[in-house]
Order: structure tokens, then sequence, then C-alpha cells
């Protein structure tokens, strides 16, 4: 069973404005769910709905089987981490810590008990007695997530908890944070428009755009197999090379060559055609379908180079692919090869992925 | 549970709301609408202090009541030259205290120091420079050769009135002064710089630059002064009382003299009734000139 | 210096001279400022330390030729100067007290719980903020008749208290606007109901702007004339501007200046006192009250 359900979330604040559109998820115990999307797609929304700090328009929350969707955010057992952390700024770490559970009567002696095996955990041993203006932006994350975990919840919701941190802190907080919660075994939602903490801290990522759930799926499989345009061109730095082409017989046109589709289906009349810049690669002699291009632009990326080619015949269409320094080509001209199993196929229209199966053609 | 958070949070509000809300109801609502209705009654020393359906008599003996129409005159001329003249000093000084000179703290201190002193206490201050014998006005105006004798300035009407005004002024142009300067400091510096590079003057970028980016303020602190000085009571009536021969006195002097000395109530009810439609139909004026300037200057509605 | 630098020199010799005739008339219009914010004042202050005589002089004696402290021993011993003080203080703080604790919560609701109708309530809260007292005067009169509440200090204490909640409204609600949002959300994830939220949560945080508001009502409610004439008639119960403005109406003949100027001084040092602690804040206040409600 699973521990969070979100059944056909709606929320609109007017009839412009409606940042989460039918979104249903489950997240079980020991999953962390990660909510990846731009800013102002409705990511914070949702938490907050299942923080009962928004009510939902329309839908159900259930945790642990029970609807929990008219209870006060103080009877769902929840904790969250917030972006400014948002810790009571007249209170000691210790109080901090401590104020949830006063309040739903835990005995004083549990939640010293609690206070020091999570302070002992996050390092804040010797900070208790400190209130959070005397200190850093890493203690007072720390504390904002020890006062999560004190709380040992049914759910743990975090909005962009590591945004705030400097990039260096915020790699190493990444890290514990992965620990930590790998040994929880409870549900955890986590917000952020950081494709790298969504990638390397999920077990499941879910894709929102403009308020609508693009895709929902491990990490991994987010990035071999993105579920539509949006989330190809989203997920994924350099971005995907995105290119719409003609198609002929069963080939995509890209100026001088010709790419041949998968399976055994009629084309469409266009096509869009995705593949990641760090799967391009320089042709090797058995490669039977290359393409030759003009490089109007190199930039250095330390461990490999970034270049933009203009493909022959095709004047308007770039494509950029991720090569490794080392290697040498010509500084104006490169041939390449496209690995036919890293390209991906999307429908011109409505931005869907096409795979051999769904790629036959209905007229 | 049958009530959702929002109905929940919604009866918290109330139950935050209310208790200021009665206690407005009591003391502002309430008096006022009684006023309305005791209006319609006479009820004075004629009718041995019992009230007496008399209908819009009061009314009509309210349009005949020379007397009334005088404390109108009376308070028109005290509101509209103490508003004047407020502004004028109160622009001035406000300038002066967005000036950067060392000890600027303390001269705003000083600034605002008239404005928290009670207004009766300051009355007999005034009352006391102005005297007719010792006064230091009277003393001032002597050594420098402009008057040969002192002038009764609180016993003659003229000068009864000039000396209110100039108390009053006195009392509340640094409320004035705060209110502008709060304004003054949200007009960026740039745009003064940017204006005199194109070659203004300060005057100029007085006219330009201040004036308009200011009107907010000046009809906020104008419309709060108004309402003000239409009521004015503590400083007229312990300064002069009202006098000489009724030369000061303002409509608020005139309803407490109708209830506590004449004792008659219905008519100091439609006096009430009459001041309050008045003010309400200015503030009411003035907020739709507000709300049009801000759609003016903020462009949006 | 060298001969190439000569032409320049006249034009920054204006330059300085015109810059100095700006400053030398900023420097006036600052003192200016200072004399007309202190010289009525300083006069009482004066007034107060002076003898009969030099009061009585003519032409005007400016310096006192001898200070006396004749006038403070004669309002204190003589007259009940240290009730009034004590009424004036007591009425004072009582109201502010209510008014905070009447107006804090109001404030909080309107500011951030989405109420039906709260703009109506906000529009009506401004309205009242202009109403002069003397509307109310008669209305109150008779309830003060009828609850034989006259000579009590509930009779000034409820309507200082009703005069200074649309104030204590508009600031605290300015204040709770520019909290940050996540503190409260984060109360009540951890459990806090909306009054325990407000009391541990944002009282806390709260202090310094109740502290302006209550300095700001303070003021009004020692200041206060009309209803403490009218509904305070015995002297023990009155209050310092009732009681410095009748000093003067006593006697015809023989008006009371130096005890006058005495208890002006007096009765203004608690707030003169008020100001110079808290200058930045009463700017504040009636800023946030005003403009941006
Ligand atoms: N209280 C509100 N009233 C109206 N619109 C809101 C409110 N809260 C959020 N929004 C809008 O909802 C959209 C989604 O906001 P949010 O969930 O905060 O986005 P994200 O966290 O993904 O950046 C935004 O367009 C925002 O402007
Ligand atoms: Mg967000």
């Amino acid at each position: 069973m699973a521990k969070l359900e979100l059944s056909h979330l709606n929320k609109t604040y007017s009839p412009k404005i409606i940042p989460v559109k039918d979104v249903s998820l489950d997240v079980d115990d020991g999953e962390f769910l990660t909510l990846l999307g731009p800013s102002g797609c409705g990511k914070s929304t949702i938490l907050r709905l299942i923080a009962g700090l928004e009510q939902p328009t329309r839908g159900e929350i259930r945790i642990d089987g029970k609807n929990v969707t008219q209870h006060s955010p103080g009877d769902r057992n929840i904790a969250m981490v917030f972006q400014s952390y948002a810790l009571y700024p007249h209170m000691t770490v210790y109080d901090n810590m401590a104020s949830g559970l006063k309040l739903k009567r835990v005995s004083s002696e549990e939640i010293r008990r609690r206070i020091e095996q999570v302070s002992l955990f996050l390092g804040l041993g010797n900070l208790m007695q400190r209130k959070p203006g005397q200190l850093s932006g890493g203690q007072r994350q720390r504390v904002a997530l020890g006062r999560a975990l004190v709380r040992q919840p049914d759910v743990f919701l975090l909005d962009e908890p590591l945004s705030n941190l400097d990039a260096l802190l915020r790699e190493q907080v990444r890290a514990e944070l992965k620990q930590i919660f790998e040994s929880q075994n409870t549900p955890v939602v986590y917000v952020t428009h950081d494709q790298t903490e969504a990638m390397t801290l999920s077990t499941k990522v879910a894709v929102l755009s403009n308020g609508d759930l693009q895709q929902l799926d491990p990490p991994r499989r987010i990035y071999t197999h993105p579920a539509n345009r949006f989330v190809a061109g989203f997920v994924g730095s350099p971005q995907m090379n995105l290119l719409d082409l003609k198609c002929e017989g069963k080939f995509a046109i890209l100026g001088n060559y010709k790419i041949p589709l998968p399976g055994r289906m009629t084309p469409p009349p266009e096509i869009t055609l995705g593949v990641r810049p760090e799967h391009v690669r320089l042709a090797e002699p058995s490669d039977t379908h290359t393409l030759q291009g003009k490089v109007i632009l190199k930039e250095n990326l330390g461990m490999s180079d970034l270049l933009s080619v203009k493909v022959k015949g095709a004047e308007n269409q770039t494509l950029r692919a991720l090569l490794p320094s080392d290697r040498p080509w010509s500084a104006e001209e490169v041939t390449l090869a496209l690995p036919p199993d890293l390209i991906h196929w999307f429908d011109v229209e409505t931005g869907d992925r096409l795979t051999s199966e769904n790629l036959q053609p209905v007229y | 549970m049958t009530t959702t958070i929002r109905e929940r949070e919604r009866r918290t509000g109330w139950m935050l709301i209310i208790p200021a809300m009665l206690v407005l109801a009591f003391v502002y609502a309430y008096p006022i609408a009684r006023s309305f209705w005791l209006s319609l009654f006479t009820e004075n020393l004629g009718t041995q202090l019992q009230p007496v359906f008399s209908g819009l008599n009061n009314y009509g003996r309210m349009i005949q009541d020379g007397r009334f129409w005088q404390t109108i005159a009376n308070t028109m001329v005290f509101t509209i030259s103490t508003l004047v003249l407020e502004l004028i000093l109160g622009m001035g000084i406000a300038l002066v205290l967005n000036q950067a000179f060392k000890g600027r703290g303390a001269v705003r201190t000083i600034a605002i120091i008239p404005w928290a002193l009670p207004t009766a206490l300051i009355a007999t201050t005034w009352a006391w420079i102005f005297n007719d014998q010792f006064g230091v006005v009277n003393d001032i105006l002597l050594r420098l050769g402009i008057i040969d004798t002192g002038i009764n300035w609180l016993g003659n009407p003229a000068p009864a009135m000039l000396s209110v005004i100039i108390a009053d002024v006195w009392k509340t142009t640094s409320f004035v002064a705060i209110l502008l300067l709060a304004g003054l400091q949200s007009i960026s510096n740039d745009l003064y710089e940017a204006h005199s590079i194109d070659g203004a003057s300060p005057w100029q970028s007085f006219r330009q630059i201040t004036l308009p980016l200011l009107m907010p303020q000046i009809l906020i602190a104008s419309l709060f002064r108004f309402a003000q000085a239409f009521g004015i009571f503590d400083l007229i009536q312990v300064m002069t009382g009202g006098g000489p021969g009724g030369a000061t006195e303002t409509v608020s002097i005139y309803i407490y003299a109708t209830v506590m000395r004449y004792l008659d109530f219905g008519y100091g009810a439609a006096l009430v009734v009459v001041t309050f439609v008045l003010l309400v139909a200015v503030v009411a004026l003035a907020a739709f000139f507000l709300s049009k300037l801000r759609t003016a200057t903020t462009g949006d509605a | 210096m060298s001969t190439a630098q000569l032409p320049a020199e006249p034009r920054t010799q204006t330059d300085k001279s015109s810059i100095s005739w700006r400053r030398i008339l900023w420097i006036t219009a600052i003192v200016l400022t200072v004399i007309f914010s202190l010289a009525p004042i300083l006069w009482q202050v004066l007034t107060s330390f002076k003898t009969n005589a030099d009061i009585e002089a003519v032409p005007t004696v400016y310096l006192p030729t001898r200070f006396t402290l004749q006038h403070y021993i004669e309002i204190f011993a003589r007259r009940p100067f240290a009730n009034y003080m004590f009424n004036s203080g007591f009425v004072a703080v009582t109201s502010t007290l209510l008014c905070l604790l009447l107006g804090t919560p109001a404030a909080y609701a309107l500011a951030r719980l989405r109420l039906p109708g709260e703009r109506i309530i906000l529009a009506i809260v401004l309205v009242v903020t202009l109403f002069p007292y003397i509307l109310l005067f008669l209305g109150l009169l008779e309830i003060v008749r009828a609850t034989g509440l006259a000579n009590n200090y509930l009779a000034l204490i409820i309507p200082y208290t009703a005069m200074n909640i649309p104030l204590t409204i508009l600031v605290m609600r300015s204040f709770f606007q520019q909290l940050p949002r996540d503190l409260e959300d984060s109360a009540k994830v951890d459990g806090y109901s909306t009054w325990k939220m407000l009391l541990h949560i944002l009282l806390p945080m709260t202090i310094p702007a109740l502290v302006t508001t209550g300095i700001l009502t303070f003021i009004a409610s020692w200041n206060e004339f009309l209803f403490a004439l009218t509904f305070i008639t015995r002297e023990s119960m009155k209050t310092i501007p009732v009681a410095v403005a009748q000093l003067s109406g006593t006697t015809v003949f023989e008006i009371p200046y130096g005890a006058q100027a005495a208890a002006t001084v007096v009765g203004t040092l608690p707030l003169v006192v008020l100001v110079l602690l808290f200058q930045r804040r009463i700017v504040q206040g009636l800023t946030s009250g005003a403009v941006k409600g």
C-alpha cells in the first residue's frame, strides 16, 4: 500500500492561474520522489497541498490510506523543510527542534533522546543553545533538517532545501541528504528545479510543466526514455538536440543526409529528432550513417568540448556534439555519427515520444 | 471531520476580528447612529429633558440658526488656513529633514515634538504667548516698533482667529512634515541627478519631480488634517472658549456648548448629524480623487 | 600654482561661493526648523522657573533674574498633580494594552486569513480614523450617564481603546504583511493552532511593532481632552490635559501663569522622553499607519 497518494489533484487560483492540473502520484515507504520542473510550474503548490497549507480545488490526498484532504497541517503528521528554513528566530536550536514534539505531547525524555540522536547524526551537538541568528547558512539548513527528522513523520516534504547554499556546500549536503533519507524508510517528496539534485537523490522523478505531470519514472529512465519533447529538453545538460525534420519514405531528412526511422511504420510527414550532445560521436570507418558539417562554435567545458555543427545541406539546423577534448578532429569540418539506438523520436505536433510501436500511422 | 480547513480558518479569522469590531461598533457606530435617531426629537430644558418627537424640526431650526452658519464659516476659515499653512511649512520642514547633515536625527526628533504634546497644554502655552498684558508676542512686536500698544490678541475677533490658527499650525505641521518626509525618502536621488544634468534648477526640480511624485502623500496628509481641523475642539476650547463673541467658535465648540451648556440634546444631535454628513462627503470626494490620482500615476486600476 | 591654472581660479571661486551660499541657506532653514519646533516649549520652560515678579514684568523679562522652583512645588504640594499624572498614566497604559490586545489579532486576521469582506472592513477602519471625537461624545455621554460610569476610569479607557484600534490595525497589519510567510507555514505544519502560533511564534517577533504602536496609542490617550473633560468631573480623577486647562480657568483675575507653565512642563515631559527615545519608531508607525494603509 502506498504511504502517500495524490489522486486527481487540482489547484485553481483563478481561471488563468492553475498551478496544479489533475496530478496523481503515489509515494511508497522508502521512496524518494522529486518534483522537478522549471520555476513557476507548480511544484511548491503541490507540496503545500500535501502539507495542507493550501486546499485543493479538486482531488484527494491520502496518507496511509486515510483521506487527509481536510485535515489541518498539524494533524497530518508530516514534516516540511522550507527553502528559507523558517527557523523560529526567538528560539534556541533545541527549542526549534522540540517545538513540534511538545505540541504532540511527546514526553520530555523522549524529546531529549530524539534530539540527541538526530543532532549527533547531523553534527549539531554544540549548537543546541544558539539562536538561528548565530548560525551559518549551512548550520541553519541542518537545523531545519533536524527539526524535520526528530518529528519522525509519516511523510517528509522538502522545498528546494539546498538552493540557499553556495555551490560547494550544496554538493556536500546533497550527498548527506541521500544518506539520511536512505536510512529513514519514510516517503519523501522533494521539490527542486535542479536536475542534478533530482537525478542523484531520487528513486522516482515527477517532471512537471505548467501544472501538468509530464513523466513519472526513475531518474535513469527519465534520462534514457524522456516521455516527450519537454522532458527531453528539460532533463540533461547540455540540452538535447531537438530538430524538426521532414520525412521521406522510411527516412528523416537532415540536410544532405537520411536518417533511418525505426520499426516498420509509414512515417509521418514531419518528425522531431532528439539526440543528446553526449551521444553524438565522431564517425568511425565502420559507421554506415554519418553526417558531415562545419564547426561554427567550440565551447571548452574542461573534460570535453561542446561543438555546434552546421550540418551540410541544412543551413538552419545546428547539431551540438559533446566530444572528449583529447580526441583530434579538424577545426573546420567534422564527420559525426548518431547511434541509432540513442536517437529519440517525438511527434511534431503533440511532442509525445514515438517508438517503433506507436509510430504506426493512423492515416 | 465535517468542516473544511478553509472554513475553520475563516472561523478563527472572525474570532480574531470580532472583539475589535465590537468595540468599534460600540464607541463609533452606536453613538453616531444614536445621534441620527435623537436628532428627530426635541429634548431640552423646554421639554424637561424628555424626548418629544419633532420630525425634522431640529434641521429646520438649524437653517435659520445664524450662529450655526457662523460656526460653519469659522470652521472653514480655520480649516482652510491651517491646511494651507501646514502644507507649505510642512513641505519646507520635510525638505530640511530630508537633507543629509550632521545631527539630522536630532533635528528630526526635535521636529516631531510639537506633534506629540497634548493639545490642551499647547493651548495654554499659546494663550500665554499671546497674553495681552505679559505676552511675549506683544513684547517682541513692541520692541520691533511694529505696534505702539499691545494687542489684545484673544480678546478681539480677527486676532483671536489668527492666534488659534498659529497655535494649530505650530502643533500639527510636524505631522504633515513626517508624512511628506516619508514620501520624499521614496523618491530616488537618480531622478534629481538626471534632471540637474539636464540643466534644471533646484526650483524646477522641485516643481517637476518632487511635487508630482509627492502628490499622494500631500493628498493623504491633507485628508487627515482636513478631518482633524474640521473637528477641532481642545485647542480652541482652551485658548478662547470660542470667543470673543463667537469669533472662534467652530462646529465642535458649538455642539459641545449646545449639549453641555444649553442641555439641548436633540439640537446637538442634529448638529452632530450634519457635521458627520459634511465630513463623510468631503472624505468620499477626497478618496475618489486619491484613487483617480493613483491610477493616473501608477497606471493600474 | 602654475599660471596655466589661472583661468580656472575665478570659476572655482564662484562655484565655491555659490555652494556656500546654498549651505548658508540650508543651515538657516535647519536652525529655523529647530527654533520653530522648540521656541514655544522653551518659553514655557523659562516661565516655569521665573518668579511671579519676572513673569508679570512689563516689558517682558526674558531670562529669569532668579530661578525658582516655587511653581513646581505649588502644583505638587497645593494641587493634586501627582494624582493627575497617575490618572493620565493609568488610563493611557491600560487603554494602550487593551488596544494592542484587541487590535493585534484583528490586524493579523486582516493581513493573512483572507476573510470575505476584509476590504470593506479595512475601508471602514480607515474612514473611522478621520472622525473627530465630537461626533461620538453625545452618544457616549448618554451611555456614560445610563451606566453610571461617570467619574470612572472605564469611561475613558473604553473610548481610548476604541479610538486607537484603527491605527493599531493599520500599523500592525502592514507589519504582519512584511513577515515571511514560511515561518507561519512551518508553525502550522508543526501543529500550532492559529491562536498558539500568534502567541508563541508571532508575538515574540511582533514586539518591536507592538512597541511602536503602543507609543502612538499612549501619546493619543495621554493627550485626549474632550472625553476627559466631559466624563470626569471629580477633581481627584482628572487627567493632565483637563487639569492643566482648568488651572487657567479657575480664577478670572489672577491666572496662575507660573503654575500653568510648570504643569505644562511636567505634563509634557513623559511625551518628550518618549519622542527622544523612540523618534524613529514614531515616524515609522505614523507613516505606515497613514500612508500604506
Ligand atoms: N496564493 C497564490 N495566488 C495566486 N497565484 C499563486 C499563488 N501561489 C502561487 N501562485 C502561482 O502558481 C504558480 C505556481 O507556483 P509555485 O507552485 O510556487 O511554482 P514553483 O514552486 O514550481 O516555482 C505560479 O505561477 C504562481 O504565481
Ligand atoms: Mg517553489
